[in-house]
Formats: structure tokens, sequence, C-alpha cells
């Protein structure tokens, strides 16, 4: 007994102090953490209060208060009435632009990053690897160093200033991305699998569509979701390659709070920034835990 | 149709010489098993019978027919592979039917094959469930039924046990052994270990540095090795290999003269190379009274239940001597070994090739 006691005591008192000191360590993790993400959304939240209120309200100063009177008329100006430049039709027109520009650019290059990345993991040929590493390269290229023969380039295929030129841009520049994603992807897919299928009777496209795709939902997601974040935020593209037409919504967005008449619209400002940045939020709403899913997924056997 | 002859089969990569002109002849029904340590050549010669590989020189024939340049898928072979590689994303069912779909078999015909292969292999109840919900057992047996149900005219098998357990790979050997017998598809089968070799294979091809050493029934490998190698490497333990040298008229090894049968003797003297090994399995020396036999020292035992592995050191050499029950010599007493001269084999000490004897094995004791 008298030797149980002390024995007791020390694992007990120890274990008190611990769970003290885990809470205070606990309470601290909050704090920062709910300090951050105050930081954070603060610009977001501005923005969002700003939008909500009448330009008199603004002028009050009260710039964190929440609106007093629900005013929405800023947002219905923004998307079809505010002038970028000379035109005064709002955002609507760019808005769709984009939509244009990033559908069959995400999708495109979403498809042939995938097949090139099953070539160069499971159908290796001579110069496959040195291929690959230039495919790279383009992944760290700076952007700014394709301006001018990119240009060139569309003109001579007389796409220059349209849509079109626009898709193929984002198409090209995102393929070395996705190529990569796909490749280290099917590079953790065992190569016996290949074989098997190649055994049981299956070509090239049939082990793609019936093995490899089947297999792929979480790098489509993440390739998706990075080129259309990639496309839909990009300003330098846009406002290089784009005609008076075919501008997509940023740099619209550019244009309608660089364009000043008389008074600085503040609420439109904000409304109009908020409509150009919502698709890439609804989609990381929707598709983020796939996101994280997809890029930590090959790390686990599956 | 199903016969397999495999000609003059080199592999080179680069500067690596991987199959060094191989020749196998295997005949329509035949279970033949590759055997040799890891790097010896076994699985890439498996790869170029499947045509996952090409060989850099030479002919691969099934059924007659010349198969090096014809694609995996126009083969018609089937593989078990090590991995199983069944597909994560198909039950059971669709894996099994998947080859039939790719060699458009109609449905109803798909549909009997499933069933007549999973009743066989006793997956009737794992039809719905992917191969991520298997045991490895189970993942196994998949595998082959995926394998058998196209009725290939030649069947591989790539190392298909090592990934089990011991009491499951005994299990599926035999399951492995008798499916065979059943279906009397010619069968190439992938391993190192000795055992499914001599268990499993019709014939066994024992395969060294890219080279084929020797090809024949178990019995034959076992009995008469046609090298030092296949002598060592069949057989657990394995053969005792004593350095010996032939002196006058007699062959010694540290200062003892080693019993020769007279046929043997007279080769050895015949033979231009004075060195030889001298090779004796451990089931062929017995213990003897002392004052007779070669004496030396028990050094070890290893009891195995229904016999006993005793390592005894000697003047001539060590020796593992296997003995039916137990061992009544303690460790470190002295201890007196003799055998027949007529169990006793001869390899050539540089060439390593067979020069003679024990052509009838002896009789465990």
């Amino acid at each position: 007994m008298s030797r149980a006691m002390p024995l007791r005591n020390a694992h007990t008192a120890p274990a008190a102090v611990q769970g003290r000191s885990l809470a205070w360590q606990r309470g601290l993790l909050w704090a920062v953490l709910i300090g951050f993400a105050a930081f954070f959304l603060a610009p977001l939240y501005v923005m969002v209060v700003t939008s909500l209120k009448s330009m008199d309200e603004i002028r009050g100063g009260t710039l964190l208060a929440l609106p007093g009177t629900l005013d929405t008329s800023s947002w219905g100006k923004a998307w079809s009435t505010a002038c970028t430049g000379t035109d005064c039709q709002g955002l609507r027109p760019f808005f769709w632009n984009s939509v244009m520009i990033v559908v069959p650019a995400v999708l495109v290059s979403t498809a042939l990053g995938g097949i090139n990345g099953y070539v160069l993991s499971k159908w290796k040929f001579r110069g496959s690897e040195t291929l690959f590493a230039m495919l790279l390269f383009g992944v760290f290229m700076p952007l700014q160093v394709v301006l001018l023969p990119m240009s060139q380039v569309l003109g001579w295929l007389g796409i220059a200033s349209s849509v079109w030129g626009l898709i193929l841009v984002h198409l090209l520049c995102g393929l070395p991305g996705t190529t990569l994603f796909f490749r280290n992807y099917y590079a953790a897919l065992p190569d016996e699998l290949i074989k098997a299928a190649m055994l049981d009777g299956a070509g090239f496209w049939r082990i793609f569509t019936r093995i490899v795709l089947p297999l792929s939902t979480p790098i489509i997601v993440v390739c998706l979701i990075w080129q259309f974040t990639q496309i839909w935020n990009d300003f330098l593209f846009g406002v290089v390659f784009s005609g008076t037409a075919s501008k997509p919504v940023t740099v619209a967005l550019n244009n309608l709070a660089n364009t000043t008449s008389t008074v600085k619209e503040y609420n439109v400002d904000m409304a109009a920034a908020l409509i150009a940045g919502l698709p890439t939020l609804f989609v990381y709403i929707v598709a983020g835990r796939y996101f994280v899913r997809g890029l930590t997924a090959g790390a686990v056997k599956g | 149709m199903g016969a397999l002859s495999v000609q003059q089969v080199t592999k080179r990569y680069g500067a690596n010489h991987i199959l060094k002109s191989v020749d196998l002849e295997i005949t329509e029904g035949e279970f033949v098993i590759l055997v040799g340590p890891s790097g010896c050549g076994k699985s890439t010669l498996l790869s170029m019978i499947a045509g996952l590989d090409s060989p850099t020189s030479g002919r691969i024939l099934l059924g007659g027919r010349d198969i090096t340049q014809v694609a995996p898928k126009d083969r018609d072979i089937a593989m078990v592979f090590q991995s199983y590689a069944l597909y994560p994303n198909m039950t059971v069912a669709q894996n099994i039917s998947f080859a039939l779909e790719m060699r458009k078999v109609p449905r109803a015909e798909r549909q009997r094959l499933i069933d007549k292969v999973s009743k066989m292999l006793q997956l009737d109840h794992l039809l719905d469930r992917k191969p991520g919900q298997l045991s490895g057992g189970q993942r196994q047996r998949v595998a082959m039924g995926r394998a058998l149900a196209r009725q290939p005219s030649l069947f591989l098998f790539d190392e298909p046990l090592s990934n089990l357990d011991a009491k499951l790979r005994v299990e599926m050997r035999a399951e492995i052994k008798l499916l065979h017998r059943r279906t009397r598809i010619t069968t190439v089968y992938v391993t190192h270990d000795q055992v499914e070799a001599m268990t499993l294979g019709d014939r066994i091809a024992v395969m060294r540095d890219g080279a084929i050493q020797q090809f024949g029934t178990p019995d034959e490998i076992y009995s008469r090795p046609a090298t030092r190698f296949v002598a060592e490497f069949i057989g657990s333990p394995a053969m005792n290999l004593i350095s010996a040298r032939r002196e006058g008229s007699a062959l010694r090894a540290g200062g003892t003269d080693l019993p020769l049968s007279r046929q043997a003797s007279a080769l050895v003297q015949s033979h231009p190379n004075a060195e030889v090994f001298y090779g004796l399995r451990p089931e062929c020396i017995r213990f003897v009274p002392a004052g007779t036999g070669i004496s030396g020292e028990l050094t070890m035992t290893e009891p195995t239940g229904p016999e006993t592995h005793a390592f005894v050191d000697t003047a001539v050499g060590p020796f593992v001597v296997r003995v039916p029950g137990r061992v009544t010599a303690r460790v470190g007493e002295p201890v007196n070994l003799a055998w027949e001269p007529g169990d006793v084999h001869l390899f050539d000490a540089a060439t390593e090739v067979r020069m003679s004897g024990a052509s009838l094995h002896c009789a465990v004791v």
C-alpha cells in the first residue's frame, strides 16, 4: 500500500497539470485561428456591406457598420448598366465572355492533360522523359515571356482579339500543369494493372476509358478547379489578347473601376468585384473537399 | 494448340545481358516452373512470352505460330500477377468478364463462364464485391478466375503466392495444382521458392544469370543436378559440397580419403581437372558408431519436428545431416558420419558441371 500510493500520485498529478496546459494551449490556438480568419475575412465583409449601402451612407464614413437600409441597386447597376470605358452595359457581356473562354479551355486542357499524363506515365517511349522535362519547363516559365510571340501566332491564325484566341492561349498555358498533375497521379497506379488489361485484350483507349479514367475522379476534380481558377482570374492574357468585344470579366472590372464620371461609386465597384469573384468562390465551395482529397490522394494506398 | 517454344531468346538492356540465348520446349498441357534467384531473368522471360517485353533476338512460338511480334492482346495468353492486378473500379464479376467482353463474347456466354469459374474457385458469394473488400487469398482466386474464364492456350503465373501468408500459400499451391489437373492448360509458372517448384512442376527450368542451367522433371533435377548451382539451389537444407582434390588414386579433402564408388573413382582418374566438388544430400548421410566413418563434432541441431538437421564439423569440412526424429548426441560431442559412395555427386571445380554420380537417390533412412 505504502508503495502504491506515491506511484498513483506520480501518475495523477502530472495528468492534471497536463490537462490544464492542454486547455490553455487549445484556447490560444483558437484565438490565433479566429484572429487570422477575421483578418482575412475583413476585406470581404467590407466589400459585401459596402455593396449593399447607398452612396449617402458610404459618405457617412462608417466603413465597418452594417448597412442601415439594404440597397441592392448597385448590384443591378454593376451587372447591366455600369460603364466600362465608353461602353455602358455593365459586366454582363464580359461575364459571359469569361464563361465562354473558361468552359472550353478548362475542359479541353484537362482532357488533353489526362491523355498526356497517361502516355507519359504508362506508355513511355524513347524521349518521353525529355518531353516531360520540357513540359515541366512550361509550368515554371514566366508567362510574360510568351506575350509577344503568342500575339504573333494568334495573328497568323487569324484569331487575334477574339474569344477563340483567348481559349487557345489558356488551353496551351494550362496544358503543362494539367499534364504534370495527371502524370504524377498515374505514376502511382501500378503498371501491372495496365499489363493485365493488355493481356485481357484491351488496347490503348480501352485501357484509358475502362480502367484508368474510372480511377481518376480526384485528380480530374483537382485539375478542373485549378484550371477554372487560373483562367477565370487571369488578367494579363485578357488585357493583352482581347479585343473590345472579347474582354473577360477581370478586364471589364478593371475598366469599370477606372471609369470615373463625376463621383466614385464604391458600392457599384464592390458589387462588380464580388460578381467577378463569385464563380471561383462557388467552385471552391462545391468541389473544395474533392480538391483537398485529390491533392493528398496517392499518398495512401487505396 | 498450347505447345510453347522459346528459341534462342536473348535480351540486352544496354550493356546488361539479361537473357543469354534461352531455349525452352514446352509440350501442350505441361506445367513448367521457371525457378532461380532474383535477377536470373525468369520474370523477363515470362514478360516476353506474354508480349509485355520484346526480345533483342530469338523467336517465341505458341501452338506453332510465331508470336514474337504479336501484340499481347492477340496472343491468347492469360497471366496472374504477383500483385494480382485486379481492376479496383470493377466488381469481381466485372473483373472476370472484362477479358471476355474485350473478345466480344456474347453476354449469355459470358455469364455462363463467370458462373462456371466462380463455382470452380468458390467465388460465387463474392461476385458483387470490389477487390478492395477481399482478403489476400480471395484476391488471388479472383486473379486466377479472371485468367481461367478466358480459356487461354497458355497460362502464365508470376510469383503468384509470394504475397500470401505461409498457411494460405500451401492451400493455394494445392489449389493451383488441382486446377491444372482439371483444365490441362499449358502453364509457365515463375517462382523463387524451390518448394513450389518441386511440388507444382511437371518440369522445372532452373535459371541463373540469364541462362537455363537445367530443364527436367523434379526428380531429375533433384537426383541428377546438372551443375553445382542447381545442386545447391534445389533442396533444403542445401547439398553438402566439399572442395576436394585428386591425389594419386584417391580423392582427398582435409587430409582424408573420401569414399568413392568404383565407377566414380574411374571418372575422377580420367578427368582432366584434379579439383572437384564432392556433393552429398543431407539425407544421404547417417550417424555411425565411434571408430567408423568420418569423425567430427556436433556443433548445432535444428529440430523441425519430424526430422532434425544436425550440423557437424569434420576434418573434411562442415556437413549438414538430415536425421528422422531426434538426434541423441549433444552439441559439442564427437560423432561419426558415413554414407554410401553411390550417393555422391561430383562436379568439376572450374566449370561446375556435373561429372557423374547418384543416378538413384538414396532412400531416406
